[in-house]
């Protein structure tokens, strides 16, 4: 039975999950940093659930009231950092309240299921040794329930874990998102559109530490208002990691008609995107961003080339990250489906406006084309415009 | 780039698409849901309250649609068109054994078209009723389409679209004449409230109206169903309505129907006319203007609420938005297929030319003289803008 003892709150809780965490332990002397940001965002994630982070030293728990292990358990899927965890149940430290648990959970596998029993014991003034405790349980398990006992791969692992104060049971270890916690690593800024892969160009940063902001380019008329909608609906999914995020919402339609009758039509596209990326530039700098993220993916469509991204490269001066740019499509779905970001992007709200997309876009174009299609502009004080006019719009989670 | 932020006044063009709650069909709702709030099943007097309500919407919707005797058919109350569609063509070719096809007109709303798909996975064949170049199905097209294994033949009354009138009585007449025991459904959701109904002479076995289209609530419609008519229903349960259509009967609902209906009815003839001036005068004012413009099918049978203009050289969904950052809320239907949206059946029918954007500009009760002055300048404009 799970102790009400062991754990000072323990009357507001019925369980516990153990988590793992991935390269945190990698980190040597920045570890602490990473520990904080860790737990904080792990708070932050539960705060609405009325379970409760525990730290001790490298080991995190969260313990849950009745009710909520599932929406625990999925909140924590948003936990960056997070290797893997284990939902726990709490018991008396000695062998009786742990064999009584670990028969309890045993009884739950699937029949038939090989097994093995697992034990760490940080405690070592616990009466009995790891081996010992291991075979005790084990072998009451194989008696009374006829699993078999599988030492090399065994379908599950009844895992003891003896601690100073208490120990937990569990048999289950879920997957985490891996990654690095959120805000380790500064602020991007994503260009997030309504398609499939900035959103998930937007998850991959943050895996990697990133905290996001959203650059937005918006073309109404020729864009409607639903599909502004839709891309704020993409940016609260993305929220859901990092609890909000301010989305830049740029109003580009005259500048987009001027880059249209200003250069030649087959490299309109990429006038676009170098304003795009100007004024993101200017955004970033404003907003402490130290770098851009888009979806770019080599080859997807016929211009995006490695000529037109060193095209597109050569108008911005921060680092332009793209996570995505070696994914096949069907990876990027797949990840979609699986964020949740995918049933959201193919709704049919997308740029509607041929009128702005040239018939036979340039392929394979030269940064001194561009720079010569851009003469008497003055591309900088239009980014600059752009960028001033900007829409701050904050997505709450 | 219009100015976004200060938002003009706000002229609903979109009567098609749905219409606003009228204040009194409002208060009827309201008071079934704080007052009649009995369940019609109940044996106690709040039960019989609430059935008395039904009874009473009825009533009304029997006298709006030409049968007020109920002596022609029964009405179903269901969830709206779309129920009522699906219950009318799916719903109807579940009790025909022996039937192996179904034709539908190739302007007919997906409610009508899906459900005819439904039935293919049933092992029928689904054919198409060809519509002339005004948009209208033709006596020559059932000829070619209805055959003895035909068991559903459905033809909306009034499209959706483009508001073009089937005459459904001759459509149903020659389709009888070859299939003798085929259920004709007739879609007329676009057309109660916009043009005179009537059941007793449409010669359709059941009829699809929805509420929502004629200022009352969404959520609700009826099929008219003909004596001796048949339909499976979709679930069983509690056996409400004879047990066609279980579940506990939306009372706020069809009491806000059953009165929308009736006000439809009173002032129909004066609207009529009304919406014909509105829609001669936004042509009068595009002509003025001097713009390049069609009125889709402008030599066929129309109801007058819906008038569908294709212009020259102009996106229809950036005209659309256009029109709707300076106040004035109208619907997109494109005979060009953008990348990810397929192109208007209906207006590909109708050979609107692709290189034409087409707006449908639907009015309401509650539209006015002045709405229209408004619209008339702000349309041209945008067009202008567009064309120029």
């Amino acid at each position: 039975m799970p102790s009400e003892a062991s754990n000072p709150n323990s009357s507001r809780f019925v369980g516990t999950i153990v988590l793992r965490v991935a390269e945190i332990f990698l980190k040597g002397a920045n570890r602490k940093v990473f520990v904080k940001q860790f737990s904080k965002n792990a708070r932050r994630l539960i705060a609405d659930t009325g379970a409760e982070l525990e730290v001790m030293y490298l080991r995190f728990l969260v313990h849950y009231p009745e009710g909520k292990k599932e929406l625990v358990l999925d909140r924590l899927q948003r936990l960056f950092g997070l290797h893997s965890m284990s939902p726990a149940i709490l018991v008396e430290k000695d062998i009786e309240s742990i064999a009584t648990e670990a028969m309890r959970q045993a009884k739950e596998l699937p029949a038939g299921s090989s097994f093995k029993v697992k034990t760490n014991r940080r405690d070592k003034q616990f009466p009995l040794g790891s081996m010992e405790v291991s075979m005790e349980v084990g072998g009451r398990i194989h008696t009374e329930l006829g699993l078999p006992v599988e030492m090399r791969k065994p379908d599950y692992e009844v895992q003891i874990e003896i601690g100073d104060t208490r120990s937990f049971v569990y048999t289950q270890t879920i997957a985490g998102p891996g990654g690095l916690p959120v805000a380790t690593a500064g602020r991007v800024g994503l260009l997030l559109s309504g398609g499939i892969d900035s959103p998930v160009a937007g998850w991959a940063a943050m895996r990697r530490g990133c905290v996001l902001s959203a650059i937005y380019f918006h073309s109404f008329p020729y864009t409607g208002d639903k599909s502004k909608e839709k891309v704020l609906e993409l940016a609260k999914h993305l929220a859901a990691y990092q609890t909000k995020l301010r989305v830049h919402v740029v109003h580009f339609t005259e500048v987009q008609k001027q880059l249209r009758e200003h250069g030649p039509g087959d490299l309109a596209v990429l006038l676009y995107r170098r304003m795009m990326m100007r004024t993101a530039n200017k955004i970033a700098q404003a907003h402490h961003m130290k770098a851009l993220v888009t979806g770019e993916n080599l080859g997807q469509v016929a211009s995006q080339t490695l000529e037109n991204i060193g095209v597109i490269q050569d108008a911005s001066e921060m680092p332009i990250l793209r996570p995505l740019i070696t994914y096949d499509k069907l990876d990027i779905i797949a990840k979609a489906q699986e964020i949740g970001t995918y049933e959201t992007s193919i709704l049919p709200y997308d740029d509607c406006c041929s009128l702005f997309v040239p018939k036979h876009p340039a392929t394979k174009a030269r940064i001194a084309d561009l720079v010569r299609a851009e003469e008497g502009l003055d591309v900088d004080a239009l980014a600059q415009g752009l960028a001033n006019d900007a829409e701050e719009i904050v997505i709450k989670a | 780039m219009p100015n976004r932020m200060a938002k003009p006044r706000q002229i609903y063009l979109d009567n098609a698409a749905t219409t606003r709650v009228d204040a009194n069909v409002a208060k009827v709702v309201s008071e079934c849901m704080l007052e009649t709030f009995g369940n019609p099943s109940s044996a106690h007097q709040a039960g019989i309250e609430a059935e008395r309500r039904i009874k009473v919407a009825t009533g009304q919707l029997a006298r709006a649609i030409g049968d007020p005797d109920g002596s022609f058919g029964r009405i179903i109350w269901t969830s709206g068109g779309t129920e009522s569609d699906a219950m009318g063509v799916l719903g109807a070719g579940r009790t025909k054994k022996k039937a192996t096809k179904v034709v539908v007109s190739a302007i007919e709303h997906p409610a009508v078209k899906q459900s005819a798909a439904m039935l293919c996975e049933l092992g029928w064949q689904r054919v198409e009723l060809p519509v002339d170049g005004h948009g209208v199905a033709t006596v020559e097209g059932v000829r070619k389409t209805v055959d003895t294994d035909t068991g559903v033949l459905a033809v909306m009354l009034v499209n959706n679209e483009i508001s073009t009138i089937a005459p459904i009585a001759e459509l149903a007449a020659v389709a009888r004449a070859i299939s003798p025991d085929i259920h004709v459904h007739c879609d007329a959701v676009q057309a109660l409230g916009k043009i005179e109904v009537n059941v007793a002479e449409l010669g359709a076995d059941s009829v699809a109206f929805a509420a929502h289209k004629l200022h009352g609530p969404k959520g609700v419609g009826a099929l008219w169903l003909k004596k001796g008519a048949r339909i499976q229903p979709f679930w069983a349960g509690g056996g409400q309505q004879d047990g066609l259509r279980s579940g506990t009967d939306n009372v706020p609902g069809i009491a806000g129907m059953g009165a929308a209906a009736e006000l439809a009815s009173e002032d129909l003839a004066s609207r009529k006319k009304r919406h014909k001036s509105y829609a001669d005068r936004l042509v009068a004012a595009c002509e003025e203007a001097g713009l390049r413009f069609l009125v889709n099918a402008a030599d066929a049978p129309r109801a007058p609420h819906v008038l569908s203009l294709a212009f020259d050289a102009c996106p229809a969904e950036p005209l659309l938005h256009v029109l709707e950052s300076r106040g004035v809320l109208v619907s997109a239907g494109s005979a060009c297929a953008e990348k990810s949206r397929k192109p208007s059946p209906v207006l590909t029918a109708i050979g609107v030319p692709k290189t034409h954007g087409t707006l449908r500009i639907s009015f309401g009760r509650d539209t006015t003289d002045e709405d229209i002055t408004f619209a008339s300048e702000i349309l041209t404009d945008a067009v202008r803008s567009f064309q120029s």
